[in-house]
């Protein structure tokens, strides 16, 4: 038993002209029967929309570097990457000459070894560099074309008119785009190996210890990820200082709430202060994982954090203390540390194990904190600049709405940019408005058909081992999962339901299958969420749910980092929940086994 | 008092005066852990009536002359001193430190009593000939409590246990048995725990194997006990099978035990909360630092108190005794560790 060959798979009938506008390098290709592909559901769970196809083309241009060229890791190279019906599939390039792998490996030492030495220092350079690419993205200025050149332009003797400054600001958004892929994988795999190493040794020495404790050793507490929710916590508790918790009604929608606010005199001001001081940065996080362009952040729709806020107020009023025990935490770690420590077989294993997790704490900051500012704050400063063009192009005709420009790949909406441009400063009618609204239908309409279709997690011949510590690091892949993908058909008849084990417990209750942030009103207390991704900026509503189930995520996701804060049941990664759970099914979570049981 | 001690007197060290397990019980209530209370009747009570014996009847010398071969000849042996054991009259002083030991231990309310053979042997198959099947449980009153110490002594004297040290050529002098007496525990559920995993040896887990009623139709193998593994560190219940349960033994009318069908709703139901089983890990933590290695513990749960009781702790033998490397050496430049995750296969 194998998984089909990329050349059987069929492009759904109706939608060929909508997957011939991924460029021929995503296409697949006769030779790529050779090879072994996986879909990659972690990241790219939906179809993909022409636009949000710029993700996986700028990830995977900065992971190849990173890996090929950068730190020259001595058994793989980059990942090539397909698509088909808008679905992912990528493929690992390991490297199994063993002269290539020592040639390789001594570079490896020599760049990758000097990163961990010196790894505080350089991720605090990182920092540095990754805001002032923030700060260059949100410089740029909105893209706008006036009937006339402005004065001041013409008398300033600029010389350049407004039409070129379009093609300049859309080049350089991209252009920061793909620089932010490269921030983001300078350190990452570097990251990850020192985790996993700590990791292997745990799982060699306890082999039953579960994956979450492992990562309760490592896992930091002040990590950027909490900081969104701890801002929502803290403006709770300036809402009851303030004598204004009255005015947080559960349900009730963020625009009345702040409208009320509004009218509430300088107690209400000073809470929207606040407010704004917590949205500029923290609230720049996506209730997605940032790789599509609907996965809009908190600052962009205030329901997710508002619907948080009255059960906190209501904690507080209760005589609860919403502050993080960053002290008890830490002793707790330190605690586990040193209890697991304390039962290794001897001293030699003993400096062993306080040599690899020193080395994962070293790292770990980086492992948690990138995405704050890389899949979170910067993408949603991307999409919503590309939004603007949008609303652009959008006026000129060439679609009914702004966000039809993700029907549009980079390079075609460059293409209408520089359409417009011409008819601009021709006078002419642009030809978008006659070419594009077909093209959006078609493409809109693919979308929905290919989500309707399941696609095969894995394609082509299925190798003896996978041992590209990439491809097992980042996406948690291994000859296990393989062979659970391949009897995947097996399990679908049974009542459960398997996943990573991310945040012990059990639990039964209703589910509720949610499957956009605008749903989240239906959850109600004691519920199990059911839904594709969580992240951090779903920890709102965390207080009010009995445990969550995801498609995607491994035991270190941010989903099952913020169900282990709050001591939630969690299975992650299942890969199949939403499909499977009916909305209103009394399901059972087993945190710890990482398995939900449809009852 | 030579003959008798009390379980707070006595520890691992006085293993050849009181056995193994009267020993680890010693060392148990030392350690403060709760232990049924009771005493050991020492080794030296036994050399004490011998010694009555043998001045009629020299019974080391007659076993030290057998030949393993000729099995008749241990069987006769063994049967007229097993007879002498149970029969003879016990020395007036004997006799009355293990009576007073007695009523002091039951009170008026004359409590049952378990009383246990507590073999002095570090030989384990020796012991396992002489006095491991020796305990009689719910045993109720003092005649018949002398009566299982003379059982227990006379258990040295098995044509088995003679056989295997004809066999050995070893020395009949020394062989001797202590007996410990202890209250006995009404327990609501009861069974073993070990404080590694019994399928991968890994020290951080601890298996917990229970059934409803006394410990015996779990040691005993009469019943699949309901099983969990918990992390003994972070407490974390990873594995929790809960079994069919048919019965359970309880006190017989007569006293001894027996096995009768458990009813219907407590078949399936866990016998153990998770409350208790935290109980355990606590305890197991406790004796396993205590001792310095993995345990294997058997304990009980008394009907009345709700407390938890241990009958017993020994060093687990299985996985300590496999040669292991270690998993991981500390290496001269640390960073060269990463090379297990990115140096590719070895």
């Amino acid at each position: 038993m194998g998984f089909p060959l990329p050349s059987s798979l069929e492009v759904i009938p109706g939608t060929e002209r909508a997957q011939g506008a991924y460029p021929y390098t995503v296409q697949f290709g006769p030779d790529d029967d050779r090879r072994f592909w996986f879909y990659n559901s972690m990241h790219f769970p939906e179809p993909m929309s022409c636009f949000d196809m710029v993700t996986a083309e700028a990830a995977y241009c900065a992971l190849g570097a990173a890996n090929t060229r950068v730190h020259c890791l001595p058994t793989t190279l980059g990942i090539d990457h397909r698509i088909i019906n808008g679905r992912v599939y990528i493929g690992g390039n390991a490297v199994t000459d063993p002269q290539q792998i020592a040639r390789r490996t001594a570079q490896f030492q020599k760049r990758a070894f000097y990163y961990y030495e010196n790894w505080e220092t350089l991720y605090a350079q990182w920092k540095r560099k990754m805001l002032a690419l923030i700060r260059e993205a949100q410089a740029l200025p909105q893209p706008a074309l006036p009937e006339f050149e402005p004065l001041e332009h013409v008398h300033a003797g600029r010389g350049i008119a407004s039409n070129h400054y379009l093609l300049e600001t859309y080049q350089r958004t991209l252009e920061g785009y793909f620089r932010m892929w490269h921030h983001h994988f300078e350190f990452l795999l570097l990251g990850y190996g020192a985790y996993l190493t700590f990791f292997a040794f745990c799982k060699k020495a306890f082999p039953e210890i579960p994956d979450q404790t492992v990562a309760r050793m490592v896992a930091g507490m002040e990590a950027e990820i909490f900081r969104p929710d701890e801002e929502l916590r803290r403006l709770a508790r300036r809402a009851v200082e303030l004598g204004l918790d009255g005015r947080f009604t559960d349900g009730l929608p963020a625009e009345s709430i702040i409208r009320s606010l509004e009218q509430a005199g300088p107690p209400g001001e000073e809470w929207l202060r606040e407010l704004a001081a917590s949205r500029d940065p923290w609230f720049n996080v996506n209730v997605g994982d940032g790789f599509y362009h609907y996965h809009r952040s908190w600052n962009d729709d205030l329901s997710m954090p508002f619907a948080g806020l009255p059960g906190y107020i209501a904690r507080i009023k209760a005589g609860e203390s919403l502050e993080r025990p960053f002290e008890k935490l830490q002793a707790e770690r330190r605690q586990l540390i040193a209890d697991y420590r304390e039962l290794l077989g001897s001293d030699e294993e003993r400096a062993a194990y306080d040599q690899m997790i020193t080395l994962a704490h070293r790292v770990f900051p980086y492992v948690e904190g990138h995405k704050f500012y890389c899949e979170h704050w910067y993408t949603n400063l991307f999409f919503n600049k590309i939004r603007e063009f949008g609303a652009l192009l959008a006026a000129h005709g060439f679609f009914a709405d702004a966000e039809d420009v993700f029907h549009l790949t980079h390079y075609e909406v460059e293409l209408a940019i520089i359409d417009l441009m011409n008819a601009w400063s021709t006078g002419s009618a642009p030809r978008g408005p006659e070419h594009w609204p077909a093209i959006v239908a078609e493409r809109r309409a693919a979308i929905g058909e290919w989500a309707k279709h399941e696609t095969p997690p894995a394609l082509g011949p299925v190798p003896q081992v996978i041992d590209d510590p990439a491809i097992v690091m980042l996406w948690g892949i291994t000859r296990e999962s393989l062979d659970r993908w391949l009897n995947a058909d097996a399990d679908a008849a049974g009542n459960e339901i398997r996943g990573f084990a991310a945040s012990s417990g059990v639990v039964e209750g209703t589910a509720r299958v949610v499957k956009s942030v605008e749903e989240i009103g239906r959850l109600q207390p004691g519920d199990i969420l059911v839904c594709q991704i969580t992240n951090p900026t779903w920890a709102p509503i965390f207080q009010k749910i009995a445990a969550a189930v995801s498609d995607i995520g491994g035991s270190m996701s941010h989903a099952a980092i913020v169900a282990r804060e709050y001591g939630l049941p969690a299975v992650v990664g299942t890969g199949t929940a939403t499909a499977r759970i009916r909305d209103g099914q009394r399901v059972r979570v087993d945190g710890g086994r990482g398995i939900v049981t449809l009852l | 008092m030579d003959h008798v001690s009390w379980f707070a007197d006595v520890g691992l060290h006085d293993r050849p005066h009181v056995g193994g397990k009267g020993g680890s019980l010693g060392e148990l209530q030392r350690a403060g852990i709760a232990v049924p209370p009771g005493f050991v009747v020492r080794t030296a009570a036994f050399e004490r009536f011998l010694e009555t014996i043998e001045a009629e009847w020299p019974v080391r010398e007659r076993i030290a002359s057998l030949s393993a071969d000729d099995l008749s000849a241990i069987s006769e042996c063994c049967a007229a001193v097993r007879g002498r054991l149970e029969g003879a009259p016990l020395p007036r002083e004997l006799e009355e430190q293990i009576e007073l030991a007695h009523a002091q231990l039951c009170g008026a309310q004359r409590m049952p009593v378990a009383v246990r053979s507590s073999a002095t042997t570090e030989d384990a198959i020796d012991a396992s000939f002489a006095g491991l099947q020796d305990t009689y449980l719910w045993v109720r009153d003092p005649g018949q409590t002398l009566q299982r110490v003379r059982a227990c002594w006379a258990s040295l004297y098995s044509v088995e246990s003679v056989s295997y040290r004809r066999r050995r050529d070893l020395p009949e002098h020394g062989v001797a048995m202590a007996v410990v007496v202890q209250v006995m525990v009404d327990a609501r559920t009861a069974g073993v725990m070990f404080t590694r995993s019994p399928t991968t040896g890994d020290r951080s887990v601890i298996t917990v194997e229970g059934a409803w009623g006394l410990g015996s139709a779990v040691v005993g193998g009469e019943v699949t006990p309901d099983r969990w593994v918990l992390g003994k560190i972070t407490g974390e219940i990873t594995a929790r099978e809960i079994s069919d349960k048919a019965i359970h033994h309880v006190p017989a009318a007569g006293g001894g035990i027996e096995a009768r069908p458990l009813e219907a709703a407590l078949r399936r139901a866990p016998c153990l909360s998770d409350e208790e089983l935290q109980t355990l890990r606590a305890i197991a933590r406790r004796v396993e630092r205590h001792y310095g290695c993995p345990q294997d513990i058997e304990w009980a749960i008394d009907r009345g108190s709700g407390e938890v009781l241990l009958l017993q702790s020994r060093p687990e033998t299985v996985w300590s005794a496999k040669e292991s490397s270690p998993v991981a050496s500390a290496a001269q430049n640390p960073l060269t560790h990463v090379m297990s995750i990115f140096g590719g296969p070895k």
